[in-house]
């Protein structure tokens, strides 16, 4: 692939796949001009869990005020921008629908260009504005909807190499800590309760077939839930500091040992770890050691932008816009949407 | 003033551009929904129709809802990114009242309705009066079998005009009260919206402009009920 050079890029993102509404400009794909994000985390706790048309909803009434943030802050000119970027998927479509239509309205109305964006690519170019990118490269992301390991060989090219073949990663997390009673979202709230306990419960693993770099975490999720429950009938008191240690303890060594074997098998340059779950305390630390231990230089995201956020379709926006890719204003939002395509 | 009006709310999907004295450009398609891929291309399509550009356009009028969800949100979004991005005003119209539109000539009420399944319909009440549509009844969303009795006791004929009646019509011309649209009064448009979207007041905050969905989210409804209990 060959990228134009110029003398300065500016983009503004959007992203609403899912519960957050965002808006950022970034400027050759590696500085955050502006970052703007409405989550609706409060909205959805009551619910236990993300709401689609609830989601969808919010977004109408966030999305021109979060535009205008984005834009303000980032102290641009509509007519500065060379062009729109969007999450096209995958994502909740009703979500989707309205970032998607917002930013056909914008590239209308100001004559830019509108570039389709993979929300996974979002989240591996979330490492971008820590570090240069070198390939090849082995990015895990893992959140609640994804736990994919996708293999870069340059800028704009993804090849998944492992994905999960039941639940998310997050998606797990959440399970179990409403199982353990903790509230929405459950990822941090086990974290923080891990920290009081031991990893002392042999939990499963699920590895799979032999050199498989594929997931799975419905085993550990049913193991962990049939733990509570048998401690439960016999009376005893529930260690939940331990539970939650050693289910994190379960996911953390999963996922950091298949991302290494990942990365020897493509000679990576660089490991890098981005989505929601990568703001997990365990998953950070485990992956830095064992990325030291192999001598393979590790990127993970500051925490604000490992979850969702408009900065991230940005960044990968850049590249998009530099290799050419574009859409009309026929662009439709899509649920399901193979990364391999961009 | 140049009036760009869109109406995605249901099935039918319309955009118009017009002027205080003329119709410059209306496209209306009553086939296929994919509002999200046709919706954007059509509104520029009419604009260029119409000899403008994006500037150009002074006020933008939406059909605020009932509706479909979905249908809603698209036509909304862009009406509201139009607006707040360019600067113009933005009116938002009950689809309702445009549908309603098509009756002007009838001498009695006009209910125009949107099938919303289980038996339940989006529907409002309007009379023409000295050739304006006004609202007799606020719109609703109601049991079509609560509703026909409220509109026999009216002691006036009835027109309904609903693109759903092909499900509805054959109960409706039971009633002794009822007359039914035709073809072309079926199909709310564009520029009956431009049209009326023209003398109403601007909405206030364009940020916070949100589809008339006159449902909760069913998570929403549920949730509720459960409090209070
Ligand atoms: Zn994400």
């Amino acid at each position: 692939m060959k990228i134009n050079v110029r003398q300065k890029t500016l983009i503004l993102g959007i992203e609403t796949s899912c519960d957050e509404t965002a808006a950022a400009v970034v400027e050759n794909g590696t500085v955050i001009r502006s970052n703007a994000v409405a989550s609706q985390i409060d909205i959805h706790r009551r619910f236990g869990g993300v709401v689609p048309e609830v989601a969808s909803r919010h977004h109408v009434d966030q999305i021109t005020v979060i535009c205008e943030e984005a834009m303000d802050k980032s102290e641009v000119a509509w007519s500065d921008l060379d062009a729109i970027a969007v999450t096209q998927g995958p994502g909740l479509i009703g979500a989707l629908l309205v970032g998607v239509n917002g930013a056909k309205a914008l590239a209308y109305a100001h004559g830019l260009p509108l570039v389709p964006v993979h929300h996974i690519t979002g989240h591996i170019y979330a490492n971008r504005f820590v570090r240069e990118l070198e390939f090849p490269l082995i990015a895990l992301v893992v959140s609640g909807g994804h736990t994919e390991l996708v293999h870069m060989s340059q800028h704009g090219s993804y090849e998944v190499i492992g994905t999960t073949r039941d639940d998310a990663a997050g998606e797990a997390f959440d399970k179990i800590a409403r199982t353990l009673g903790l509230p929405y979202p459950g990822g941090p709230k086990i974290d923080r309760l891990a920290k009081k306990g031991k990893p002392v419960i042999d939990f499963p693993r699920a590895w799979l077939e032999e050199g498989s770099l594929d997931f799975s975490f419905s085993g550990l999720k049913s193991a962990v839930i049939n733990y509570v429950h048998n401690e439960q009938q016999r009376g005893h008191d529930l260690n939940a500091a331990d539970i939650a240690a050693s289910f994190q303890a379960s996911v953390s060594e999963v996922l950091v040992k298949k991302t290494l074997i990942a990365a020897e098998r493509v000679h990576a340059k660089q490991i890098l770890v981005a989505g929601g779950v990568s703001a997990n305390s365990v998953v950070r630390t485990e992956m830095e050691q064992a990325a030291r231990t192999r001598g393979i230089p590790l990127i993970i995201p500051p925490l604000k932008l490992c979850t969702d956020n408009a900065a991230m379709i940005a960044a990968s926006g850049t590249i998009g816009f530099l290799k050419g890719t574009r859409a009309d204003l026929s662009l439709n939002g899509k649920a399901n949407l193979a990364i391999e395509d961009f | 003033m140049n009036v760009l009006a869109i109406d995605s709310s249901n099935l039918v999907m319309s955009v118009a551009v017009t002027t205080e004295r003329k119709v410059l450009a209306e496209l209306t398609t009553n086939s296929r929904k994919n509002h999200s891929e046709r919706l954007m291309p059509a509104i520029a399509q009419m604009i260029e129709a119409a000899g403008l550009e994006a500037a150009d356009i002074d006020r933008i009028a939406v059909a605020e809802g009932p509706g479909s969800y979905t249908g809603l949100r698209i036509g909304a979004t862009i009406a509201k990114m139009l607006a707040w991005t360019l600067k113009k005003d933005l009116v938002g119209v009950s689809s309702l009242e445009v549908a309603a539109q098509n009756g002007r000539g009838f001498a009695g009420y006009i209910a125009p309705f949107f099938d919303a399944r289980r038996g339940q319909v989006f529907t409002g009440l309007y009379e023409a009066k000295d050739g304006e549509i006004v609202s007799v009844a606020p719109d609703q969303l109601v049991m079509m079998d609560d509703w026909l009795p409220e509109l026999r006791n009216l002691a006036e004929p009835v027109l309904f005009l609903s693109n759903d009646l092909d499900k509805w019509g054959e109960l409706l011309s039971t009633q002794a009260y009822a007359e039914l649209g035709d073809i072309t009064r079926n199909v709310p448009r564009a520029a009956e919206l431009a049209r009326i979207g023209a003398k109403k007041e601007p909405v206030s905050d364009i940020h916070h402009f949100l589809p008339a969905y006159l449902r909760l989210a069913e998570a929403e409804a549920k949730w509720l009920a459960k409090q209070g209990r």
